[in-house]
């Protein structure tokens, strides 16, 4: 069942079959025992659909994917392909047309980082982080700590007190990060998060996302194949017109980590796999 | 430095022109009184024209808190609820749309004169605040709406919590032109009213000072209401930069 392609099988196009053996060679052979595997799913979405009002056309059409527990699942795809719109209809910030998203349990606590790193500018670092605890409902003193620990976490100790306006974009983005890890979240939601930074701070909060993952699941939107190789355990391809899984592609389970990684033949390879992938899904749409 | 004085050289040498063309042709000051003769008109007649000018200076202060709460906290229901957005919008631009002015005799009508001057500048600096209130207050950033509700925060807590202190910097651009035309409000209410024989502010000086043809003492009190303005503005402006400094993404220069 790991990283079968089954959910993806439905919304394949015809005429796959010359892919078939491709994709037998990509993903992995049965069950292995591992970090990442095996684990419990903790949402699938089923036959997901959403047509904005006023359109015809769907922004996603018949999504089935399964999320499991603690793993990093990217989402990968052209842009229009309606990854960004997954994400936020998972955070219940849309409505979906058609389709049900079923919770395993109850619905988890969610953190969403946005493109953006949208902060208050006229309220501190930690009063900014601090947001989701006061609007919780969690008094000053307690989210006083919890907030100093989410900072540590990001690496920004000692930045309590200093104000937006005076952060670079990657520490900005740092700070959207703590502030979306301050509550605990079972599910971290991020919608191509570090797209308008360089390519190095990118490369920082790659590695800084990649410390932060225990015991947290990922659902991670991106159109770069690098970031989905280095961040994903499981890469869900998505196709355009309308938006639908392409193809599932689990990552190896046991990796090196940071510039290892990024110097690995491995993590190349992986790229070559996923541009190919994206490719195939921008000829399919 | 030097880029800082060049306005205050323009308008010294726009002075020196005046005063030269007044004294090189002989000009009467009946006609045109030379600035000088304006200084020492306006020093001749500084109590009675400066607690004129006082009350002016509070009644647009007094006009300008008014519609500052009103415009304020109609934008705040408007934001709260779209339908009444709707319903009364329409309204308020009518409002904005009828040259004030014209009502000012009409206000006199119902209204004493103190009251009737307060509302009709109050109404003039009323719109302004309301739609740059409401621009900010529908303008906050939309990650941060989203991440409200996504945290389950009320319509009412998005509005206090997030709205509010994101409107903040257009609600001061309101007041700032709100303070300059609630001195134009009280100075054409004073003027209808001063017509009627009531009234104190500077508008009724000069009403007064035409009826005696005392041309310089016009002058002298148009040049105060100038210094109101600029301080009305001044005041806001200051105001602005030092309590909104947080808000500025960089240093104003």
């Amino acid at each position: 069942m790991a990283g079968a392609p089954s959910s993806g099988a439905k919304a394949r196009p015809e005429g796959r079959a010359p892919f078939d053996a491709l994709w037998r060679h990509l993903l992995p052979q049965g069950e292995k025992a591992g970090p990442f595997t095996p684990m419990s799913p903790l949402l699938s979405l089923q036959n997901l659909s959403l047509t904005f009002p006023g359109r015809t056309a769907p922004a996603l059409d018949g999504v089935d994917l399964t999320v499991r527990r603690g793993e990093t699942l990217c989402l990968l795809g052209p842009s229009g392909c309606g990854k960004s719109t997954l994400l936020r209809l998972v955070a219940g910030l849309e409505t979906p047309s058609g389709g049900v998203i079923d919770w395993s349990d109850k619905r988890p606590e969610i953190g969403f980082v946005f493109q953006e790193p949208n902060l208050m500018p006229w309220a501190d670092v930690a009063a900014n982080v601090a947001l989701p605890l006061r609007l919780a409902g969690v008094s000053r003193c307690e989210a006083a700590s919890r907030v100093e620990a989410a900072l540590e976490r990001v690496g920004l100790k000692g930045l309590a007190k200093v104000l937006p306006r005076e952060l670079s974009g990657g520490m900005k983005m740092r700070v959207s990060l703590a502030r979306a890890l301050v509550d605990g979240p079972d599910l971290l939601l991020l919608d191509e998060p570090f797209a308008a930074l360089d390519e190095i701070t990118r490369w920082e909060l790659n590695d800084a996302l990649q410390n932060l993952r225990a015991g947290v699941t990922i659902l991670f939107v991106t159109h770069s194949v690098y970031e989905a190789a280095y961040l994903a355990d499981r890469v869900c391809i998505l196709r355009a017109n309308p938006g639908r899984v392409h193809a599932l592609v689990a990552l190896e389970e046991a990796r090196a980590k940071g510039a290892a990684l990024r110097a690995s033949p491995a993590y190349a390879q992986t790229c070559v796999r996923l541009s190919e992938g994206l490719r195939q899904a921008m000829e399919a749409a | 430095m030097i880029a800082r004085l060049i306005p205050v050289i323009a308008l010294a040498a726009l002075i020196g022109f005046w005063e030269a063309l007044v004294v090189l042709y002989k000009i009467p000051p009946a006609q045109l009184p030379a600035p000088s003769l304006i200084v020492s008109t306006l020093l001749a007649n500084a109590p009675q024209l400066l607690s004129a000018a006082a009350t002016t200076l509070a009644e647009a202060l007094q006009a300008l808190a008014l519609a500052t709460a009103g415009g304020v906290a109609l934008a705040l229901l408007f934001a709260w609820s779209p339908l009444l957005e709707r319903a009364f919008l329409p309204v308020a631009v009518v409002l904005q749309v009828t040259p004030l002015i014209a009502v000012a005799p009409l206000l006199l009508i119902y209204l004493e004169p103190h009251a009737a001057v307060l509302a009709c500048a109050a109404l003039v600096a009323f719109f302004p605040i309301l739609s740059n209130a409401s621009a900010g207050l529908s303008g906050a950033d939309r990650g941060l709406v989203e991440l409200f509700r996504l945290k389950g925060a009320s319509r009412t807590k998005i509005l206090f919590g997030l709205r509010l202190p994101s409107a903040l910097p257009s609600i001061f651009v309101g007041l700032r032109i709100g303070a300059g035309l609630s001195l134009v409000g009280v100075v054409a209410a004073e003027l209808a009213a001063g017509a009627a024989g009531q009234g104190e502010g500077l508008a009724f000086r000069i009403v007064e000072a035409g009826y005696r043809l005392k041309i310089p003492v016009m002058y002298a009190a148009v040049f105060l209401l100038c210094l109101c303005g600029l301080a009305l503005y001044g005041a806001f402006a200051g105001l602005d930069r030092i309590l909104l400094r947080r808000w500025r993404d960089r240093p104003e220069i």
